[in-house]
């Protein structure tokens, strides 16, 4: 059923720091690799090698500039589902194929039930679904669901693909519905925010907003560069000398 | 958003077939018009065949159509599951209409019976359509107000020109079917205008600030996680027609809204044979704006998500 579940044991999602992302898209091809293989498979690439590449991703990496009167910075966003709490994604579903667990949270798709008419990605704000015009049915984050509850994986890697995979810790994975949770801390600490928080969808996972600007970087400026244009005197006559 | 031609005609021509079959229920129960057996079969054929026609065309848009039929399973929380439920449901009074209408010809008790569950249903359906559109917070210009009596309004104004063309056509034109569609263009110009003036000076919240949780300031699109377009760009990052914006709805007013009416203004100065040609070219006229105005419904719409690419 694409009504949603009044409450959710636990609120699985991700905390993305924006502050700490350099925008290398490990996690983006992360994700492709385990999830072209996983719950949601084939990610599916069209035309891969020609001149309009297509295709399936659940994550997306974009690069903005943040101009405050403080000054401005490069701030790298990855883009994903926000396995939010009231996903309209889910209720506008006519076939049932979308659901939120009642378990974790997590927002998943049977694609068996999938007609693709494509609602649930004009429903959700954030461009989280993807269509796959290969096999005609709408693809999404599954939170790798495949992945955090797998007795095959050391316990470790028990956690997405993307956050496996981010070699500067910048995505955080855990339950955000307890307050004691490390990522509940974390985002608690650092002022973490909702997406789009204004539309009402609640979303689960949190983005922690860079932190704020310092004066370090301008108290300890490099040292001038030596001027390149011929100097007078004894140095600049061997300087000529040489340069001739 | 990318306006799906499937989808264009899929909400014009419903809107149209519901309209038509509503007031051939109400006026056929409530005997205001014959029960002529021209008039049923080719009225009715043409309400249903619109209907039939909207709804195998919308089946276009799915990636997987011969799965159609699940999407009549999740009423209690989607507007589109419910929208299928009420279009088959419909479908039964209708035919008994049609049924008692061309085969018995009668219009009267059982009847008239089946042509207002008919028309109910028409209306129910429409309002489901509708509310599909309205229902979607991330588009503005369609989570609005305007929506929902947009689609019931325009359902009855193309109804009723419809009814008005069939009835001229066949000798037995009604000055209040002439009059009802009429005042409808009317209705639904001055509608349409009215939503414009709304959605030009639609003050959206959500902007690239909120999209991405940076607060203040400005954010600027540096780059795209992707070289080339991709479905959400596809899908809802339409931008032809915003280019043209101002021309096309010239074209809406033209063609759906301002010739209709001269024509059935002119309808009112002529009589049978000669009041048919413009009352049917109005009809043909405003279904074919009205498809411009669909078009432009959804090529006008922005979704949240073009926020992203800095659109």
């Amino acid at each position: 059923m694409t009504c949603l579940p009044a409450h959710t044991d636990k609120k699985l999602g991700l905390v993305i720091d924006l502050d700490t992302c350099v925008g290398c898209q490990a996690c983006v091809t992360a994700c492709k690799e385990w999830n072209t293989g996983g719950h949601m498979a084939p990610l599916t690439d069209i035309d891969p090698y020609g001149g309009h590449v297509d295709g399936v991703w659940f994550n997306r990496v974009h690069s903005y500039e943040h101009t405050t009167e403080m000054g401005g910075r490069t701030v790298n966003f990855p883009r994903s589902c926000l396995h939010c709490e009231t996903p309209a994604c889910v209720t506008v579903c006519p076939t049932g194929a979308s659901y939120k667990r009642a378990s974790d949270g997590i927002v998943l798709i049977d694609e068996d039930k999938c007609i693709g008419c494509k609602l649930c990605s004009w429903a959700c704000p954030y461009g989280a679904r993807e269509f796959d015009t290969d096999v005609g049915v709408m693809k999404k984050c599954t939170l790798c669901v495949d992945r955090i509850y797998n007795d095959n994986l050391a316990e470790e890697d028990r956690v997405p693909a993307c956050v496996a995979a981010c070699p500067t810790s910048a995505r955080h994975f855990g339950d955000l519905g307890d307050p004691q949770s490390a990522v509940s801390q974390l985002v608690a600490e650092r002022g973490g925010v909702d997406l789009m928080p204004e539309l009402g969808y609640h979303p689960t996972n949190k983005y922690l907003p860079p932190r704020a600007h310092t004066q370090r970087a301008a108290s300890v400026p490099a040292k001038a560069l030596e001027p390149v244009r011929a100097e007078g005197g004894f140095l600049g006559w061997v300087d000529r000398m040489l340069s001739n | 958003m990318h306006p799906a031609f499937s989808v264009v005609f899929f909400t014009t021509a419903t809107g149209a077939g519901y309209g038509l079959l509503a007031l051939l229920g109400v006026l056929g129960g409530f005997q205001v018009v014959p029960p002529d057996f021209w008039l049923g079969f080719v009225g009715l054929g043409l309400a249903l065949g619109l209907i039939a026609a909207g709804l195998l065309s919308s089946t276009g848009h799915l990636g997987r159509p011969e799965r159609a039929w699940r999407a009549f399973s999740q009423w209690r929380s989607s507007w589109l599951s419910r929208e299928g439920v009420s279009s088959v449901i419909t479908f039964i009074p209708a035919a008994l209409f049609g049924l008692g209408w061309v085969f018995f010809g009668r219009t009267s008790g059982w009847v008239a019976v089946a042509g207002l569950l008919a028309a109910i249903g028409a209306v129910v359906t429409v309002c489901t359509t509708g509310m599909i559109y309205a229902s979607l917070k991330p588009i503005a210009q369609w989570h609005s107000r305007y929506t929902l009596p947009a689609y019931l309004l325009f359902a009855a104004m193309t109804g009723s020109v419809l009814l008005n063309a069939l009835l001229q056509g066949f000798g037995v034109g009604s000055i209040p079917v002439l009059l009802l569609s009429l005042l409808a263009t009317l209705a639904g110009w001055g509608w349409k205008v009215a939503t414009w003036r709304h959605n030009d000076g639609l003050e959206i919240p959500t902007t690239a600030n909120t999209a991405t949780g940076l607060a203040g300031g400005t954010v600027r699109s540096l780059e795209w996680p992707h070289t080339e377009e991709n479905y959400l760009l596809k899908e809802m990052g339409f931008r032809i027609a915003r280019k043209h914006s101002a021309k096309l709805r010239m074209l809406t007013q033209a063609l759906a809204f301002a010739l209709p009416v001269l024509l059935l203004a002119a309808t009112f100065a002529s009589s049978w044979p000669y009041a048919a040609v413009p009352s049917g070219l109005a009809a043909i006229i405003q279904f074919a704006g009205m498809l411009v105005e669909r078009w432009l419904f959804f090529a006008e719409a922005k979704h949240t998500v073009t926020l992203y690419y800095g659109r």
